[in-house]
């Protein structure tokens, strides 16, 4: 029977991505000097399975990487190797190899055989200090040879004695199927040998007493006839003997053969293991020229992106769809034979529907959130590697891994958040020198946590640093013409210049953090998102970025407002609220339009039917209602002509199906039908602050 | 055709044991640790084990001996699966109490024979 095993790749791809994380987080958590055993036993384990998967599936170069870090750890677990500083930052080193060695195999692009190589001398290095690898493999290969020539030679059968112990029946072997096996391979003549049975009231029915002399004619090699006794060769007495050899030396042959009765399954798989790096070595000519086309190949098809799923969530799904049924036939009950009697159980029933409705979407939604650790178990490892570099030393501590996060937000917060620890570790820690000068402990403190707010995810960057330099900033700033030198600036509001684009204040750029290129791009990456990022800092006691995001991107809680006869959304997130405003409030200011008193601030009023071109029924603020919004920290009022109502909105692209457009994020469907635009607050700041924004859109679109 | 109970922690080889031994006719139950394994094994019988050595909670070797310790065990075959082909390895497998080894890696073909080869 042929099985297809490449079906089962896209699980052990994913087990052994699994499998190099627990490792990768293994290592970072071992002491050196004072290993725990047990956690070297789960990275051990590790490695030993990405090994045998694949070995299984046919994924050689990977399976002997694997094979050398796997004898380390083994040696490790076993207490003959120490753990040092040393050994663990290959052992890192080697996860980041095989990780690309996988993801190259999976993707079936080519590997970096340079920097493979150059890992595996290094390990190879390490390990012969204590014992030589390479030679005891070169003995095996020599003695395969050796063992394969003498098999070639045919024979003409052999004749055995198997006379089982005791107990063999109790290993699960039976002497029936080992006989049945040799008849298969021959023609097979048997003899019992029953002198040891015992009297039968002395007889234990558990116990195996009979021996046999067998004759197995035929040209056989030695090694099938071994291979069927391969299992039981510590449980019985055997003897095999070649039948009419001529040069039949009996004493040189038995020992021979009772040597190879021990050896012949070190001799299979060191063989496997040793012959396969010769090939992968000796071809590096011949294999470069395949390779490209089976790159080229798997580029045409990309592999589709997968998500892991809870059964617990399933379950609930497939729950909720039972009950989705329940209702709907319910519903179409009432609707076969219908009198107005019925319609409290009609509005019931649409209750429940409703109901039905939002807990399906939400558990669907459910499926798209994966807890927050996939984002930040890249961290240990990253803080580990830079603060070795930088020679500080960091304490990194992680809370509410658990928390869960849409999968597209993830992926893209994976940068920004990057950026941001680099930052906190290259610019807001100080070395251990400086810190003990100040006062502080020698080690800092990086803390990342994340948590649920309001409708949002809050994840928190702390550091226990230096915190920021607010001259050198503000400095900066005037230098680069981004702030008059003559502007009073409230400490956040310096704070808040680090993100402005091109601004840095890194003395001199290190590789570890930005080239002025950061911070500015980490704010409109967590903008894109439906987010926001800003910075509590004080100065010597640490900063704290905060960013918040929504909890997905393709669902969000609006507002629907009126302005004139059109409907539109807007985000409930960016709503402070909403009044009836007084003519006699308001306050014209020449070129910045009308503006409202907001407690202590001035908000500019945008009326929306200007915005829209759109016939107002009301130029009358007194008869409208003025929204505050807020978007980028500023705030703004926006006239409209009533609130209509609150409802999750689903959001389609405009951008996609139309084009870009100033002031509009998206669009959504209403429960009638209709389409109504969802406002981009941000957007429509620049446009009240730009009028021109929309036609230069619409030029781009006309060039 | 047999009852077999597979072992395994690494889910690709459990999915690919399975699914040969089930293409083969055979009924497949299966387990992620020994413990798993002990725990089914104490409430349904088989004709045949197949476990990893190396797993968490319970390795292979602990799962046959524990196993050996039930009566309705005591003359099962149990393969283990090792990829560990030194001596030392097999004969704690045999002192365990196991019928034989495959040793990993290996096809499904070479699975079906070694099975044969206990089942008859």
């Amino acid at each position: 029977m042929s099985i297809d095993i490449s079906q089962f790749h896209d699980v052990f791809f994913e087990e052994s991505f699994e499998g190099l994380d627990a490792m990768e987080g293994g290592l970072l958590d071992l002491d050196v000097g004072a290993a725990d055993v047990e956690a070297i036993n789960t990275i051990f384990r590790a490695a030993h399975s990405i090994k045998g998967g694949a070995g299984t599936f046919g994924f050689m170069s990977v399976s002997e990487f694997t094979h050398v870090m796997e004898t380390m750890l083994d040696e490790m677990r076993n207490g003959q190797r120490e753990v040092t500083g040393e050994s663990t930052n290959l052992l890192l080193e080697s996860v980041d190899v095989l990780r690309e060695m996988l993801t190259a195999v999976q993707q079936k692009t080519e590997t970096d055989d340079e920097r493979i190589a150059e890992v595996r001398t290094k390990l190879e290095a390490m390990m012969s200090g204590e014992d030589n690898v390479a030679e005891d493999v070169t003995e095996t290969t020599s003695e395969v040879a050796v063992d394969d020539e003498e098999d070639g030679s045919a024979s003409q059968g052999w004749f055995i004695t198997f006379r089982p112990h005791q107990h063999l029946l109790q290993t699960g072997n039976d002497p029936v199927r080992m006989l049945r096996e040799l008849d298969s391979l021959g023609d097979l003549s048997v003899e019992v040998l029953d002198d040891k049975l015992p009297p039968f009231s002395d007889l234990e029915p558990e116990d195996s007493y009979l021996a046999w002399n067998l004759t197995l004619k035929g040209d056989i090699p030695k090694e099938d006839v071994v291979e069927i006794f391969e299992w039981v060769d510590d449980d019985c007495d055997l003897e095999i003997v070649e039948l009419m050899s001529e040069e039949s030396d009996s004493g040189s042959t038995e020992e021979a053969e009772k040597q190879e009765a021990i050896e012949p399954e070190v001799v299979e798989v060191d063989a496997s293991i040793t012959s396969e790096p010769e090939v992968a070595i000796s071809t590096p000519e011949a294999a470069p020229a395949a390779v490209p086309k089976a790159a080229a190949k798997a580029k045409a098809a990309p592999a589709a992106s997968s998500i892991r799923v809870g059964t617990d969530k399933v379950d609930s799904l497939i729950n909720l769809v039972g009950e989705l049924v329940i209702t709907q036939s319910m519903l179409s009950q009432i609707g076969d034979n219908f009198t107005p009697e019925m319609l409290p159980q009609l509005i019931d029933g649409l209750a429940q529907l409703e109901r039905n409705s939002r807990e399906m979407q939400e558990g669907i939604m459910r499926i798209r959130m994966l807890p927050i650790s996939f984002a930040f178990n890249r961290f240990p490892r990253l803080v580990h590697d830079m603060t070795d570099k930088m020679g500080k030393k960091v304490e990194l501590k992680l809370t509410g891994e658990q928390t869960e996060l849409d999968k597209t937000v993830m992926e893209k917060i994976g940068d920004p958040l990057v950026h941001l620890v680099r930052n906190s570790l290259d610019h807001g820690l100080e070395t251990p020198e400086v810190r003990l000068a100040a006062g502080k402990s020698e080690t800092g403190l990086l803390q990342l946590k994340a948590f649920h707010q309001g409708g949002n995810i809050v994840i928190e960057i702390h550091d226990d640093g230096a915190g920021l330099n607010e001259e050198k900033i503000l400095g900066k700033a005037v230098e680069k013409g981004l702030v008059d030198a003559e502007e009073i600036l409230s400490p956040e509001k310096i704070h808040d210049l680090i993100f402005l684009p091109g601004f840095s204040t890194a003395d001199v750029v290190t590789d570890v953090s930005g080239r002025g290129v950061g911070m500015d791009v980490v704010r409109k990456n967590i903008n894109s998102l439906g987010g926001t990022v800003e910075v509590v800092s004080k100065r010597g006691e640490g900063s704290v970025f905060t960013i918040r995001l929504p909890l997905t991107l393709a669902i969000m809680d609006g507002q629907t407002i009126r302005v004139a006869d059109e409907s539109y959304i807007i985000p409930l997130i960016s709503i402070i609220e909403t009044l009836e405003v007084k003519t006699s409030e308001i306050k014209r200011v020449s070129g910045k339009g009308e503006l409202y008193p907001l407690r202590d601030e001035y908000v500019p009023v945008i009326r929306m039917y200007d915005v829209f071109n759109l016939t107002p029924k009301t130029t009358d603020l007194e008869e409208g209602l003025l929204v505050i919004v807020e978007g980028e920290g500023q705030k703004v009022g926006l006239f409209i002509d009533d609130l209509l109502g609150q409802q999750q909105v689903v959001i389609k692209s405009l951008e996609t199906n139309y084009r870009k457009v100033v002031g509009v994020s998206g669009a959504t469907i209403l429960g009638d039908g209709t389409v109504a635009l969802i406002l981009d607050v941000p957007g429509l700041m620049a446009l009240y602050r730009e009028p021109s924004l929309a036609l230069v859109v619409n030029n781009d679109q006309a060039a | 055709m047999a009852k077999i109970l597979a072992v395994d922690d690494s889910a690709s080889m459990r999915q690919m044991v399975s699914f040969t031994l089930k293409a083969a006719g055979h009924t497949v139950t299966d387990a992620a640790d020994g413990q798993q394994a002990l725990n089914i094994a104490k409430t349904q019988s088989f004709d045949l084990v197949l476990t990893d050595v190396n797993m968490p909670v319970m390795d292979g070797l602990t799962l046959t001996k524990n196993l050996r310790g039930l009566p309705a065990y005591r003359f099962t075959p149990i393969l283990v699966l090792t990829t560990e082909a030194g001596m030392d390895k097999k004969q704690e497998g045999r002192a365990a109490g196991a019928t034989g080894w495959l040793v990993k890696p290996f096809n499904p073909d070479q699975l079906l024979a070694t099975i044969k080869k206990v089942l008859g």
